[in-house]
């Protein structure tokens, strides 16, 4: 087994020193002054797992064995090429997901960073997260896996009560989770996050606070709350169908969702997106740079990524989708030396559409800067200051527009699929009713 | 083996085009014949009868009234009513009797489902017996409910009926009625039980049966088999012993009756008619008593079953004419033609057709308005008891309103568009012409008249302005066996029915007899009494009129606005029960948005049921991470591109489907 090289070790180092600066002006500060389209967002795609968990449809495997050499050699391959195509000088955060990337080696992980940061630049307080299950990794491992540059965790906890866990088909138990958790902040302090699902079949709203109130007890800075979404395809789905599980209902979720974020909202956590709660300033800047249309380069199986290839000499941003399944992928790449499936290059209509779906997702909203970044020309008040529809939301307390920019309320951030509906028509209504940008003289 | 028949041939307002209009259905029945009234391109089809050189014309004179008789033949359905006119065609050599007479019979599914007779063809027999050469006319009968004034009609032409009821299953709901359609026009009745042959025949108690409910004494029952033929000869003779003449008059001046009438597109209308007075020959001029129009004869004959060009027909003879009419609303079922300089008094009976039941009807796409427009057109140029008026729904756009003379003439309709024309429509729940005495003398003066007939909800009157409402009743009739007897009168109960009759047909046979408001049947009566008598009840009806009801018009309000497509007229018993499906049905189809509905059935200010759909607390994707942006985009964008095509009522948004859920004929409960 290859062992990272010395100058990937120094990186690590240099990382390890650098995790435990706080970043205390929030994810938003972290930016650099360096142009946007030579920065990006790393994500990493594990595709394996140890067991299929219930309710996930996520591009995953689960293998009689892996060739973690293979793997571990194209995903290097994959990073450079990318990052060559793209043109990307600076990647300012990393994130490992799956899958499993805790079942992953600590060198693998070192490898691609390693790979990264000679490829571009890496720098050594860029936020890397590593997801993991509460079971997989030792304390031990954990610890390796920090050597190896990963200066954050993600730890799918998901539950706190077994049965549920068990109805998940998750293979740690409650006890595991928490160990895991105390492990993880002893080795990773102010930068460990864990998941924690709502809306399961049955699940009532007071025990579940209780285990919200329980995780408070225990957890970091940063916690994520998801509601169950059954997906086709699925055993839970299945069994829902079959009836022999109760459907989730909807109501009880709400009901979870808004008790959650009071109560996280009074120990202290600013709730920065719609699934995202943090505090201490604790914000992942890798996540942000999604919802803030960043862009961003996905590696790895079935990986999304979004960026404009200028080393190949694009000047369109792409929506960009790796191949699904592990053993093609690894053939791809290991022939073209990257396994992209499909390119689709965004329109500017289509890019502010993301930007409005997206950052409306962020306590922040859309600030009238980061709008006019994507669209110099029409503003937020020309697309939404006039239409009716829009100012109903206003009054009605959903939504605020003014001299920050647009985003939702409180209660307005729990119903954004709603308000898009009315968003996304006016902004396409605005689009196509624009004066064309003025023409220099001739 | 399957004949070609019927295919492109047009027919007037009866069952027979119907049957014959999808072949690739394939059940094999034995049927009379293919082509009554056929079209120039059904005739090239092989022909089945020893059919007459058509230029050698048969000179009618020589049958004189006497020995003229004119009869029709009814029966329930699958009691074997077209096997019995196959045979007597065969025995009076109208037919080949060496050919195989099983044809196809191409009937559509709701024929079937619904207990309708096929409607034999008019065929005239030429019979020799003892020396006498006879004319036997069997006159077709469309064989339901819906179309009893054709029936009646068709009945009026004739003197006699064969009344066939099955060895096995005794008298049905259908046998009576028809029974008492011939019984009212004063016919002789000839009972006929068929299929002795079976192995649970039990002609006896068949007999005891028809005894007992038509007080006809059990020797005058001809038992039969028309499959295999026993005893048919003798059902022939006894058409023409028990059966009396017509009693017309060559003399007097021409007076016939229109009975029917079917289209074909070479030749235009062909006319059924029978003769009640005089003569009419080609060349003739003749008038519809009706129209006063006048028309010239290009062609008469009589029916053997083809058309088959005579030089005339005489009084008491029944046959067919040509007269250069162009649609089939010209020559009128029930109408009367004489000759221009000798008026007669038109035969009694005549009525234009009327809908007794009223459904919208619209296409489920718009883009398909102009086809199903066209296919409509198409259907009712043969069929012109349907009435059509243009109508439009904010919700459900440009469509119709169709009038129907009865729920399966509505079904079949439906059917034929669907599979005929391909087209798929959302046919609204039928409603029922109720009508209003008006007591305001500003609104008769509107109107010019006192009683007014509503189709429309939105045309109903306001209780203080009349002075009693009516709803149509009909007089429904059930035979079930007796251990259902308890469910059916509760279900009919709750159709707020009234009974009027009860008897044991048999030891453990029940005939009852209902008064029902038309609307408690119209829509799921017959499947409900099916399946709760496992599909041992049958159920026929009769037009009883109008009575007076406590109606009133219910509105539908969201969120306090009214919608306007729902509003609904209904009994004062009936409108918590309706009210509140239809807030049901609403909740159940009304996507949740970002503010509480409240759903309301009002009658006047006064709210009767309540529905809530609550707001939206959460709708949000949880995860949107890099993952699969694009996916969640695509979704939104087709959510929002949904969201402009729908209907807003105050700021609710309802989408077309939850009207077609509120609206649609519910097809089962």
């Amino acid at each position: 087994m290859a062992l990272p090289g010395t100058r990937a070790r120094g990186w690590a180092a240099a990382a390890k020193i650098a995790q435990r600066r706080r970043h205390a002006e929030g994810a938003r500060g972290s930016s650099s002054r360096a142009p946007p389209s030579s920065r990006a967002a790393l994500y990493v795609h594990w595709p394996y797992c140890e067991k299929r968990c219930s309710y996930c449809n996520f591009n995953k495997y689960v293998p009689c064995g892996v060739d973690e050499a293979a793997m571990r050699s194209c995903l290097v391959t994959e990073a450079q090429t990318l990052l060559r195509l793209s043109g990307v000088r600076r990647v300012e955060s990393v994130f490992f997901g799956g899958g499993t990337p805790s079942l992953a080696s600590p060198s693998t992980v070192a490898a691609v960073l390693e790979a990264v940061d000679q490829a571009a630049h890496l720098p050594a307080d860029s936020e890397v997260t590593l997801e993991a299950n509460p079971t997989s990794p030792s304390g031990a491992r954990l610890a390796a896996f920090g050597a190896a540059g990963v200066n954050r965790l993600s730890i799918g906890l998901q539950s706190l009560d077994d049965t549920e866990l068990q109805l998940l088909g998750r293979t740690h138990s409650a006890r595991d989770a928490l160990q895991t958790l105390a492990e993880a902040r002893r080795l990773f302090p102010g930068r460990v996050s864990v998941d924690l699902m709502l809306g399961l079949p049955a699940q009532q709203v007071g025990p579940w606070l209780g285990q919200l109130r329980m995780l408070l007890g225990r957890c970091d800075d940063h916690l994520s709350l998801y509601q169950l979404t059954l997906e086709r395809g699925t055993a839970l789905f299945t069994q829902v169908q079959r009836g022999t599980l109760p459907a989730p209902d909807p109501e009880l979720a709400a009901e979870m969702y808004q008790e959650g974020r009071a109560v996280l909202r009074e120990a202290g956590f600013r709730q920065y997106e719609v699934s995202n709660f943090a505090r201490n300033g604790a914000l992942s800047t890798h996540n942000w740079t999604y919802w803030q249309c960043g862009q961003y380069l996905g590696i790895g199986p079935g990986a999304h990524g979004r960026f404009v290839p200028q080393g190949a000499g694009g000047h369109t941003r792409e929506a960009r989708i790796q191949t699904l399944e592990p053993d093609n992928w690894m053939k791809e790449v290991m022939l073209f030396g990257h396994g992209t499936r499909r390119r689709v290059p965004l329109g500017q209509l289509e890019l502010l559409e993301e930007v409005l779906a997206m950052g409306l997702r962020t306590d922040v909203g859309i600030t009238h800067q980061h709008w006019q970044q994507f669209e110099p020309q029409l503003s937020l008040w020309d697309v939404f200051g006039a239409s009716q529809e829009v100012k109903a939301l206003l009054a009605q307390g959903l939504l605020l527009l003014d001299h920050r920019g647009l985003r939702c309320s409180w209660e307005g951030l729990a119903v954004l699929d709603s308000l898009l509906l009315t968003l996304l028509p006016r902004l396409q209504e605005a689009w196509q009713q624009r004066t064309p940008s003025p023409v220099q003289g001739g | 083996m399957w004949t070609p028949v019927g295919r492109g041939r047009w027919h007037g307002r009866a069952l027979t085009v119907w049957a014959t209009s999808a072949a690739h259905r394939g059940r094999l029945e034995p049927r009379l014949t293919p082509s009554r009234g056929a079209a120039a391109k059904s005739r090239t089809a092989d022909r089945l009868y020893s059919s007459a050189d058509r230029k050698e014309k048969i000179d009618m004179s020589r049958f004189s009234v006497e020995n003229i008789r004119n009869f029709s033949i009814i029966a329930h359905v699958d009691h074997g009513k077209s096997t019995l006119a196959d045979r007597l065609l065969e025995l009076t050599g109208t037919i080949d009797k060496t050919k195989n007479n099983k044809q196809v019979l191409d009937k559509l599914q709701v024929e079937r489902e619904r207990g309708i007779t096929v409607k034999a063809q008019t065929a005239s027999l030429f019979y020799n017996c003892e020396g006498k050469q006879y004319l036997l006319n069997l006159i077709d009968t469309p064989g339901h409910v819906d179309f009893s004034y054709e029936v009646s009609r068709s009945l009026s032409a004739c003197q006699g009926v064969l009344l066939v009821v099955d060895a096995n299953e005794g008298i049905q709901a259908q046998t009576v009625a028809n029974f008492f359609l011939a019984f009212e026009a004063q016919l002789s009745v000839i009972p006929v039980i068929n299929k002795i042959d079976l192995k649970n025949a039990d002609p006896a108690r068949v007999e005891k049966q028809i005894e007992k409910v038509f007080d006809i004494p059990s020797d005058e029952c001809i038992k039969i088999s028309a499959k295999l033929g026993t005893n048919v000869e003798r059902v022939l003779q006894a058409v023409i012993e028990r059966i009396p003449p017509p009693k017309v008059h060559r003399k007097n001046p021409l007076k016939a009756l229109v009975f029917d009438s079917t289209f074909d597109q070479y030749r235009g209308v062909i006319a059924n008619v029978a003769l009640f007075d005089g003569v009419v020959s080609k060349g003739d001029k003749i008038i519809s008593a009706h129209t006063k129009k006048t028309y010239e004869v290009n062609e008469v004959g009589v029916l053997n079953p083809n058309e088959q060009p005579t030089h005339k027909l005489y009084a008491g003879q029944v046959g067919y004419l040509i007269a250069g009419m162009k649609d089939v609303t010209e020559a009128q079922i029930g109408d009367t033609l004489y000759l221009p300089k000798q008026p007669v008094e038109p035969l009694p009976g005549f009525k234009s057709a009327k809908p007794m039941v009223f459904a919208g009807m619209y296409p489920i796409d718009q883009s398909e308005y102009n086809n199903l427009k066209s296919a409509v057109e198409k259907l009712t140029i043969n069929d012109s008891s349907v009435t059509v008026h243009r109508d439009s729904s904010l919700a459900l756009g440009a469509g119709w309103r169709l009038g129907f003379l009865g729920l399966l003439h509505m079904e079949v309709f439906n059917q034929r568009l669907e599979q005929e024309y391909n087209a798929s429509v959302i046919l609204t729940t039928p409603t029922v012409p109720y009508k209003a005495v008006l007591s305001s003398a500003k609104l008769i003066k509107e109107y010019r008249e006192k009683e007014i007939t509503i189709i429309n909800p939105a045309q109903f009157p306001d209780k203080s302005k009349v002075t009693e409402y009516l709803e149509p009743v009909i007089l429904g009739t059930i035979i079930t066996p007796d251990e259902y007897t308890g469910k059916v009168m509760m279900l009919c109960q709750a159709r707020r029915a009234v009974q009027k009759n009860m008897m044991y047909i048999d030891q453990n046979r029940v005939m009852l007899k209902y008064l029902f408001p038309l609307n408690e049947i119209v829509v799921d009566f017959y499947d409900s009494l099916k399946s709760l008598s496992s599909g041992y009840a049958s159920f026929d009806y009769e037009d009883a009129g109008y009575q007076t009801a406590d109606l009133v018009k219910m509105d539908i309000l969201l969120n306090g606005n009214l919608v306007e497509e729902l509003v609904t007229i209904v009994h004062k018993d009936k409108a918590h029960t309706v009210g509140k499906a239809i807030c049901e049905r609403l909740k159940d189809s009304l996507p949740r948005q970002l503010f509480e509905i409240a759903i309301q059935a009002a009658i006047g200010s006064k709210i009767i049921a309540r529905e809530t759909v609550k707001a939206y607390r959460k709708n949000v994707l949880a995860k949107c991470y890099g993952g699969d942006i694009t996916r969640k985009m695509k979704l939104l964008k087709r959510q929002a591109e949904g969201k402009k095509k729908l209907r807003k009522i105050g700021n609710i948004e309802v989408p077309k489907d939850a009207f077609i859920k509120v609206l649609r004929t519910q097809p089962d409960k």
